[in-house]
C-alpha cells in the first residue's frame, strides 16, 4: 500500500494534465471570442491576431445594448420563452394526466398521433406554417413566434412516463381523502413526479430560448427579433464593429449557461431523459 | 355508466389544448405541404395549375434536391462519428473519482449552453477567412468548395460536444461497480475493459446518441446561414437550407416537395428513436 500510494499519485497528476488540456480544447473558441470581443478590432488586426486582448474595450456588452439593441431582442426572446415553457408545462401535464389515468375510446390512436408529430420537425412544415402565418397576420407577432411550440409530445411522455411511476396505494388513498382529478394533479402528482416536471421544463427552456430557424422564418421586421436571430444582423456588422457582434453572443449563451451551473441536476435528467436505461 | 362517460369527456377535454396546436402546427402544415407539392404557381402566387405528381418525381430526382441532400449526408458524416468519439472520449476521462472532477465535467459539459447561432458566431472568430484565427488553415477553410462545409461542422460538433457528453457521462456512471471489480479481477487492462465491457453495455445510449445527432445533422439551417449564406457556389446548401429559400410562390411548388423528402429521411430515423423510447418504457425501472 505505502509502496504504491507514490504511484498512484503521479497517475492523479497525470489525469489532471490530461483533462486541463482538454479543458483547454474545449474552451478555447470561448476563450478566443472574448479576446476578439475585447479587442479593438484594428489594433487587433494590426497586432496579428494575438492571443491576448488589444487595446481593451470593457464597454463593449454596454455597447451590445445601446448599439446591437440587445435589450429588445432579449426581451423578445424572454417573452417567447416563457409562453413556450408555461404553455408547454400547462399542455403536457394535463394531457399526461389523461393518457396516464383516464380510460376513454381513442387514446391509443390518440397517444400514436401525439407521439407521430416527433416526426414533424418545424424544418419539414416551415413553408407551410409560414403561408398560414401569413394569412392570420401572425408574421412579426408573439402569436406567430410561439404558436407552434405550445405543445410537445416529448414533454406529453416524459410526463405520462413519470405519472405512471406513482404508486398505486398513494393513488388509492387519495381516491379514499376524496380527492378530485385538480386536487390529485396538484397535490399529488405533480408533488411527486417534481424532478421529472423541473427536468422537463428546463430543457423545455434550454430549447425555446436556443431556437433559429423558425424566429428566422416568421420575423423580418428588426424589432421582433429574437436574440438568436439577432446575433445574425451583428455578425454580419462591419469588421469595425465586429466585437460588438461577439459580445453578444457571449451575452446571448448566459441565461443557458445559469442553467447549467444552478440547475445541473434538472438539466442533465430532462437531457438524458430517453438515453439512460433506469 | 354516467361515471365513465364524464371520465371520457374529461379525458378528451384534458387533450384538446395539445391536438388544437398539433392539428393547427403539424398535421394541416402537413396537408399543405402535400397540396403544395400538387401544384405549381406563377411568379406572383396569383395563378396555380395542378401538377399532379409529376413536380414530386421532378424535385425528387433533380439535381437540386439532390445536391441538397448530399451536402446533409456529409453533414451528417461529418458530424456525427467524430461527435460521438470525441464525447465518449471526454466522458470516459471524466468519469473518475478525484477531488474537483466536477469542475471539469462542467466545463466539457458548458457547450451546451452555445446554441446553433451562438455556436456559429463564435466559430467566425475560428475559420472565418478573412477574419478567423484559422482562417488560412486550407482544410478548414470556408472560403473554398471543397472544404467549406467541414468548417461548419466543426462548428456543430463543437456545439454537440455538451450534450453528447453529458448523455454518455450519465450512461458510464449508470455503470455498476461491481462490473468494473470483476474486470480487474479477470485481469482486464483499461482500454480492454473500455471496448469489450463498458462500451459494449453503454450501446443503447451510443445508439440513442447517434439518432438524436443524426436528426440535429438532417436540421441543420443556422449554422450554414451564418458561416457561409450556402456558399462558396451553393456548395453548402443542406435540404432545410433549400427549403428555407423555396418561399417565394415560384419555387414554393418544388420546397415544399423537398420538404417532404426532408420528411421521408426524419421518418426512419424516428421510428429507430421511438422503437428506442419504446424499449426505456419496457424495461426502465
Amino acid at each position: 500500500m505505502a509502496a504504491d500510494a507514490p504511484r498512484s499519485r503521479w497517475r492523479q497528476a497525470a489525469w489532471y494534465l490530461v483533462l486541463t488540456a482538454l479543458s483547454v480544447v474545449v474552451l478555447f473558441p470561448i476563450y478566443m471570442t472574448l479576446v476578439r470581443a475585447l479587442s479593438t478590432p484594428a489594433s487587433y488586426f494590426r497586432e496579428g491576431q494575438p492571443l491576448l486582448p488589444v487595446d481593451i474595450q470593457w464597454d463593449v456588452f454596454g455597447r451590445a445594448f445601446s448599439e446591437g439593441d440587445l435589450g429588445t431582442k432579449a426581451v423578445t426572446s424572454g417573452v417567447v420563452t416563457a409562453l413556450i415553457v408555461g404553455a408547454q408545462l400547462l399542455t403536457s401535464i394535463i394531457a399526461a394526466y389523461a393518457f396516464a389515468f383516464l380510460e376513454f375510446p381513442g387514446r391509443r390512436v390518440l397517444f400514436g398521433a401525439f407521439m407521430a408529430t416527433l416526426m414533424l420537425p418545424i424544418e419539414v412544415t416551415l413553408i407551410a406554417n409560414v403561408q398560414t402565418m401569413r394569412e392570420l397576420g401572425w408574421l412579426n407577432s408573439y402569436q406567430g413566434l410561439a404558436g407552434p411550440f405550445l405543445a410537445t409530445a416529448f414533454g406529453t411522455f416524459l410526463l405520462r412516463q413519470g405519472f405512471l411511476g406513482i404508486p398505486r396505494d398513494l393513488r388509492d388513498a387519495a381516491t379514499l381523502d376524496g380527492f378530485g382529478h385538480l386536487a390529485f394533479i396538484r397535490r399529488v402528482a405533480l408533488p411527486v413526479t417534481r424532478p421529472v416536471v423541473a427536468a422537463f421544463a428546463v430543457v423545455s427552456f434550454l430549447s425555446a430560448w436556443n431556437q433559429y430557424t423558425w424566429p428566422r422564418a416568421v420575423v423580418s421586421e428588426g424589432r421582433w427579433e429574437t436574440i438568436q436571430i439577432g446575433l445574425r444582423s451583428l455578425s454580419a456588422a462591419t469588421v469595425d464593429q465586429g466585437n460588438v457582434g461577439l459580445a453578444a453572443a457571449l451575452l446571448a449563451a448566459l441565461p443557458v449557461f445559469a442553467l447549467l451551473i444552478f440547475l445541473q441536476r434538472h438539466l442533465i435528467r430532462g437531457l438524458t431523459a430517453g438515453a439512460v436505461k433506469g | 355508466m354516467r361515471r365513465r362517460t364524464r371520465e371520457a369527456l374529461l379525458g378528451w377535454a384534458l387533450l384538446v389544448p395539445s391536438a388544437a396546436v398539433f392539428g393547427a402546427f403539424v398535421f394541416y402544415p402537413l396537408y399543405r405541404l402535400i397540396d403544395l407539392g400538387l401544384h405549381e404557381k406563377n411568379r406572383f402566387g396569383t395563378a396555380e395549375r395542378y401538377v399532379g405528381l409529376s413536380q414530386y418525381a421532378d424535385v425528387l430526382s433533380g439535381d437540386e434536391f439532390r445536391s441538397g441532400l448530399s451536402v446533409t449526408i456529409r453533414f451528417v458524416l461529418l458530424t456525427v462519428p467524430i461527435g460521438i468519439v470525441l464525447g465518449v472520449g471526454l466522458a470516459v476521462a471524466a468519469n473518475r473519482r478525484l477531488p474537483g472532477i466536477k469542475v471539469f465535467q462542467t466545463i466539457f459539459s458548458s457547450t451546451v449552453a452555445s446554441s446553433v447561432a451562438v455556436a456559429s458566431v463564435i466559430f467566425l472568430v475560428l475559420v472565418n477567412p478573412q477574419i478567423g484565427f484559422f482562417g488560412d488553415v486550407r482544410y478548414l477553410s470556408l472560403a473554398h468548395t471543397d472544404s467549406a462545409l467541414r468548417g461548419i461542422a466543426l462548428s456543430a460538433v463543437w456545439a454537440n460536444l455538451g450534450l453528447t457528453f453529458i448523455i454518455v457521462l450519465a450512461a458510464l456512471q449508470a455503470v455498476p461497480e461491481e462490473i468494473d471489480e470483476a474486470a480487474a479481477l479477470d485481469g482486464y487492462g483499461p482500454l480492454r475493459k473500455l471496448f469489450r465491457i463498458t462500451l459494449p453495455l453503454i450501446s443503447p445510449t451510443l445508439l440513442f446518441l447517434v439518432v438524436v445527432l443524426v436528426i440535429f445533422g438532417f436540421q441543420a439551417f443556422g449554422q450554414v446561414e451564418i458561416l457561409t449564406g450556402g456558399g462558396p457556389a451553393r456548395s453548402t446548401e443542406t435540404l432545410v437550407y433549400k427549403i428555407f429559400n423555396s418561399q417565394q410562390p415560384l419555387d414554393q411548388g418544388e420546397g415544399a416537395v423537398m420538404a417532404i423528402g426532408l420528411f421521408g429521411l426524419t421518418f426512419v430515423v424516428s421510428l429507430l428513436q421511438i422503437g428506442l423510447l419504446e424499449r426505456r418504457v419496457h424495461y426502465g425501472s
